[in-house]
């Protein structure tokens, strides 16, 4: 994919409609979102539980797909790529940092780390080895080795940020990162996130309603009843 | 992706060895209740093997297999001598009489009376004596699991006395003949001693032994003994194939077998099939983690078949191995049970059974995963 401008946004959704169910057993769970990310940029999306948040991030990730408006990434339409297309974009341009982890208990905390590349096709040892490497940035140099029913809450998402980092994404989708985890936890995680996951041209999403990490947001924007209400620059 | 499917697999132990043991036992079964199947099946033609001289087998025409043979007449032997090819040819003697020991016990026997000049279809495996002194008067030799029979244990021995139908004779050797179907004692002894074991039936002959002179074959001899005389006649592996086919035909093994063979697939089936599915089930969330990275489907689809595979193969290996031990365990141990061996025949169909349990099994926890939205990630 060519470099896009710094005129264009990393996201960009115009009027997004999904709904689950038919009939009258029909729920629209997005009316018309309009929401941009902007490269380099933290953008979070909150509001109370059900409001949407998580069909959002699932249409922008290319993994639901909308009934009526657009999404592009980096400029491009993703609705208009095929299933193949769509599934090699996003193990290309995506990474994913999950609420409840999602880490394989088989797997080492470097192997769990090196699974997007082993995806891609990358050797296991240079895999593992790049894996390595991005847990002992995120100060986990200790427990590359250790398997993650061995490791703590706050230990098992920086493993997780570390797969959502080692292919080097343009996007980066978290999922209530910090849901889980205690305080201090939760701001080690959103420090790292915020200066491991930042370049000039790679921007983060992040869902939650946990208000104690709204401060490291460049831009967030409230969704409820399946809009977005406001969309604004925290204070600092 | 191959090593994270592995890991998966081996990841919970429990479950891992709980497949693995699955498809183990539903191997040894399969291989277990074949290869016995088979080895009494090879046991209906053991006395039409063990006879290595003769290649050809003349019988009645209503005659269908080796137990149930009528008489021949003593004219017979001399018609069949007479057919162009025919090298030689002489007869042999069946009887069941019962044996009688000097300790009183007594069990019925299998006896075959050979031609007094040639010694044709004597016993070639000799575990003690010699097959050569059956030439000395009212000499037998028997078997080594039918000596155990009449003699449980003791040590062999020869020279001791028997009684077959109030006929005292000798022991003169101990052979080591193949195991048969019935496991009555085999008594090889010469056709003038033998006729004396029977009742005063008009004619003794059950078989006329011959050999094809050079250049022709058993088939095209066979043939022409037939065209010839109006009986029966067979070479040796086509009269084997006729008691194993006459065993399938007319008795329930195949049927009971049968049976246990279809319970060990469908056990294997199932119970790897559902051990599997739960692994499956329980790391959906995993496959959706995976799937959502930008894991392919077919990738997936090919992770799935690689785990099953590989519990298949170990325990494949596994139940093989152990069916091996059972068949080498059990000859040495029973007498009755030597022969019974695990033929690679019967590996090869074990394993295409497997095979499909495995894809069997494979197949619901493929359907779950492709089913599976990876959206499914983001539900907590």
């Amino acid at each position: 994919m060519k470099p896009k401008p710094a005129s264009i946004p990393a996201v960009l959704c115009r009027d997004l409609w999904k709904s689950f169910g038919e009939e009258t057993a029909r729920i629209e769970v997005l009316r018309g979102v309009d929401f941009r990310a902007r490269f380099g940029e933290l953008s979070f999306i909150v509001g109370p539980s059900g409001c949407g948040k998580t069909t959002l991030l699932s249409v922008i990730a290319g993994l639901l797909n909308a009934e009526r408006g657009s999404v592009e990434l980096f400029g491009e339409n993703v609705a208009g790529l095929s299933g193949r297309e769509r599934i090699k974009f996003r193990r290309r341009h995506l990474g994913f940092v999950f609420q409840q982890c999602n880490l394989l208990p088989a797997l080492t905390a470097a192997e769990n780390a090196a699974v997007p590349l082993l995806a891609a096709g990358w050797k296991r040892r240079a895999a593992i080895a790049r894996g390595t490497e991005l847990l002992v940035q995120l100060g986990l140099e200790a427990r590359v080795r250790a398997f993650p029913t061995k490791l703590s809450g706050g230990e098992q998402q920086r493993v997780a940020l570390a797969r959502a980092l080692v292919h080097q994404p343009r996007l980066v989708i978290c999922d209530e990162p910090t849901a889980a985890l205690d305080h201090a936890a939760g701001e080690a995680v959103m420090e790292l996130l915020a200066a491991a996951a930042l370049r000039p041209d790679s921007a983060v999403i992040v869902v939650t309603h946990d208000t104690r990490v709204f401060r490291f947001a460049d831009t967030i924007a409230h969704l409820d009843d399946g809009r977005i209400a406001r969309p604004k620059t925290p204070s600092p | 992706m191959n090593f994270v499917a592995l890991r998966m697999l081996t990841g919970d132990s429990g479950k891992y060895l709980g497949l693995v043991f699955a498809i183990a036992f539903s191997t040894f079964l399969l291989e277990n209740q074949t290869s016995i199947f088979a080895g009494i099946l090879k046991r209906t033609g053991a006395r039409i093997a063990d006879v290595t001289d003769a290649e050809v087998w003349v019988m009645d025409a209503d005659t269908q297999y080796f137990e149930e043979s009528k008489a021949l007449k003593d004219t017979d032997l001399t018609r069949v001598r007479g057919v162009p090819g025919v090298e030689w040819a002489v007869r042999l003697f069946k009887g069941m009489p019962v044996a009688r020991t000097d300790a009183g016990r007594f069990a019925q026997t299998s006896v075959l009376g050979l031609d007094d000049v040639t010694l044709v279809g004597v016993p070639r495996k000799m575990l003690l004596g010699s097959w050569e002194r059956l030439r000395e008067p009212d000499s037998i030799v028997v078997d080594k699991a039918g000596y155990e029979l009449l003699y449980p244990g003791e040590s062999l021995q020869l020279g001791r006395a028997l009684q077959l139908n109030d006929h005292l004779v000798r022991i003169v050797g101990i052979s080591d003949a193949s195991a048969t179907f019935i496991s009555f004692p085999l008594i090889h002894t010469r056709y003038s001693v033998a006729v004396n074991f029977q009742g005063l039936e008009r004619s003794q002959m059950g078989f006329v032994l011959a050999r094809p002179q050079a250049g022709i074959t058993p088939k095209e001899l066979a043939w022409r003994i037939a065209a010839h005389t109006g009986l029966r006649a067979r070479t040796s592996d086509e009269f084997v194939w006729d008691c194993i086919r006459y065993t399938l035909m007319h008795t329930g093994i195949p049927v009971n077998f049968g049976i246990t063979i279809a319970i060990a697939i469908l056990v294997g089936a199932v119970v790897a099939g559902q051990t599997f599915y739960l692994f499956t089930i329980e790391n959906l969330k995993q496959f959706a983690a995976l799937k959502a990275i930008g894991v392919t489907d077919a990738r997936l689809v090919g992770m799935i078949l690689l785990q099953a595979g590989m519990a298949g193969v170990i325990g494949f290996a596994l139940g093989t191995g152990l069916a091996a031990g059972f068949f080498d365990t059990i000859a040495h141990i029973f007498v009755a049970a030597r022969g019974m061996i695990l033929p690679w025949q019967n590996v090869a169909l074990s394993a295409v059974c497997i095979f499909f349990v495995v894809i069997a099994s494979s197949l619901l926890s493929i359907r779950r995963v492709l089913v599976l939205e990876p959206a499914a990630v983001f539900r907590a």
